[in-house]
């Protein structure tokens, strides 16, 4: 497949991004060399190989259910850009 | 109205899981607190932190799997679910995609007498997000909001059914019987009211006989089963004027106004959610082996169903006992208690679900937080049956029992509360109730039998309630013959 104008500003919008047109003209030829790279792996025979979903080998990495301290709300919203007494304070939604 | 039409629903209910911790990090589930003081790095997703599961989480999901008939796959995983919303800091949320922790389930419903089965797709773990409290009267209208993420992280269970169900009828007993599972099972409290079990609704209409689904939408927000009710209801019958109309449902997500009793439209397709699911790379897959869980479907408590059938066929309750005891896990287990040492289940009902369960009530209390053992029920019912005590008096003894906290023999004996089965004790109140209505006895000797029930409450009043009634019934009639 190769990605379309359209695409480009879908994508864009999903991850709230304000592009210009020519970022747009220029992300729509990266995003297909990237895809064209990508085609590379489909050269490989991957047949009888199980999907990967995750990279390590390890499995159920589990914790106990015994409560512990949390932190301290002042460091929690020490990296808010801002606040209204204990909250975070984000920009009106919709 | 349906004109032709029939509705096509599917659930999707959120459990928030009984566990004392989060499910990736040690902070406290616990409700309510002031705002973010129960939020660690791990709940904000600060860079370098690491999620760890909570193994109580994967146990009950594979408990709930079990106990609604589903497959416990050998391997699941969760995946970031992606969108931009405050709810959550780090524009994902962690939850389960392609291999949920079960599949392919159901639970039976019972609608107007009529067993059906609902199937249930899947139910997988997920996070819990934060509280917007916006500034504004509505969403819309809000100039700024402020977030709490003490409910980040609060394990949930989402269930969904398949599109099953074809009524508001039937959406209710699904979360009713859904509810009544989880509770059984004791992997949540199911408090609608307080938010541990909230339900959205998929609903669509088409011509009755149309093998295709009408498009659907989704209603959020419905915390109560009445709004679930009402939202599904309203959703129909706006659904078919729309079509009736010659117009389009547009396949969007809409919230329930239980003010107004309305459905509003709060997303439309334009802005369809494209999650871009990939597998969550902090968090290694889960694999369980098949003895792990036949270990969890072994600690299984009996499911209501089970119970129900059980209490019909081997007890001889009716239909209608059987619910109410079955209603309750607590109620159901202290039936079954008492129904070890006490073979007429008829009478444990009676005396559970009326004296018992009327003075819990203005008591103030309720079965769960009752101070009578299953014991001191035992010791009343047995104080009956071997006839001590009559149920007149039995009624007396209930309230004692509740508010002194003392067995029912020992009040038996503080009040000489011992039924009179003595004959020649009874001879003299007998004469006496005799002399004093002749109105009655005349009536009883002229045919009309009933008026002997009039005589022998003159005496049980006349010996305080203390009477055999049984046998001053018996030496009436001789008496009077």
């Amino acid at each position: 497949m190769s990605i379309t104008k359209d695409n480009v500003l879908h994508v864009a919008g999903l991850a709230r991004l304000d592009l210009s047109q020519e970022e747009v003209a220029r992300y729509e030829v990266e995003l297909n060399d990237v895809l064209e790279f990508m085609e590379k792996l489909n050269e490989l025979d991957t047949q009888g190989v199980e999907p990967t979903t995750h990279v390590l080998d390890i499995s159920n990495v589990f914790r106990q259910d015994i409560v512990e301290a949390s932190s301290d709300v002042e460091e929690i919203l020490a990296n808010a850009p801002d606040r209204e007494d204990d909250y975070f304070k984000v920009p009106s939604i919709l | 109205m349906n004109k032709g039409y029939e509705a096509v629903i599917g659930l999707e209910v959120h459990v928030e899981l009984k566990t004392k911790t989060k499910i990736f990090c040690s902070c406290t589930t616990e409700f309510g607190g002031s705002p973010n003081t129960h939020v660690c790095p791990v709940c904000l997703g600060l860079p370098g932190v690491l999620p760890v599961i909570n193994e109580k989480v994967v146990e009950f999901g594979v408990r709930t799997g079990l106990a609604l008939n589903a497959k416990v796959p050998n391997y699941s995983k969760f995946d970031r679910k992606n969108y931009y919303y405050p709810d959550l800091t780090k524009n994902f949320q962690t939850s389960q995609f392609d291999l949920p922790i079960c599949e392919h389930g159901f639970l039976d419903i019972e609608v107007d007498g009529i067993v059906k089965r609902i199937g249930i797709t899947r139910a997988h773990m997920e996070e819990d997000a934060g509280k917007l409290v916006h500034s504004g009267k509505t969403i819309s209208s809000s100039y700024s909001s402020n977030v709490d993420y003490n409910r980040v992280g609060v394990p949930l269970l989402e269930i969904v059914s398949d599109p099953d169900l074809r009524s508001s009828e039937e959406a209710k007993e699904y979360v009713d019987s859904l509810r009544r599972i989880l509770t059984y099972i004791d992997i949540s409290d199911c408090k609608m009211e307080e938010g541990s079990i909230r339900a959205d609704a998929n609903v669509s209409v088409r011509k009755i006989g149309a093998s295709e689904f009408g498009i659907r939408t989704e209603t959020k927000n419905l915390n109560s089963l009445k709004a679930l009710q009402k939202a599904i209801e309203y959703e129909i019958e706006r659904q078919i004027e729309v079509l009736e109309d010659g117009g389009v449902i547009e396949q969007e997500t809409r919230t329930w106004d239980d003010e107004q009793g309305i459905t509003l439209a709060m997303r439309s397709k334009a802005d369809a959610h494209d999650y871009r699911y990939f597998p969550e790379p902090d968090l290694p897959p889960i694999i369980l082996s098949d003895e792990y869980i036949e270990e969890v479907r072994a600690s299984l408590p009996e499911l209501p169903e089970s119970r129900k059938k059980r209490l019909i066929e081997a007890d001889g309750l009716s239909d209608y006992d059987a619910n109410l005891i079955i209603a309750d896990r607590h109620l159901a287990d202290y039936y079954d208690q008492v129904r070890k040492e006490i073979s007429d289940g008829k009478l444990i009902v009676n005396y559970l679900m009326g004296d018992y369960y009327r003075e819990l009530g203005e008591a103030g209390l309720s079965f769960v937080t009752s101070p009578v053992k299953p014991e001191a029920f035992i010791e009343l019912l047995q104080l009956i049956l071997d006839k001590t005590i009559s149920g007149k008096i039995a009624k007396e003894i209930i309230p004692i029992m509740i508010k002194e906290v003392k067995s029912p023999k020992s009040i038996v004996e503080e009040k000489g509360l011992v039924q009179i089965s003595d004959s020649s004790e009874l001879e003299g109140m007998i004469l006496e109730v005799i002399s004093n209505n002749p109105k009655a006895v005349e009536d009883y000797r002229a045919g009309k039998g009933n008026s002997i029930g009039f005589l022998v409450g003159q005496v049980m009043k006349a010996s305080k309630g203390k009477a055999n009634p049984a046998l001053v019934n018996e030496l009436l009639k001789k008496h009077l013959c």
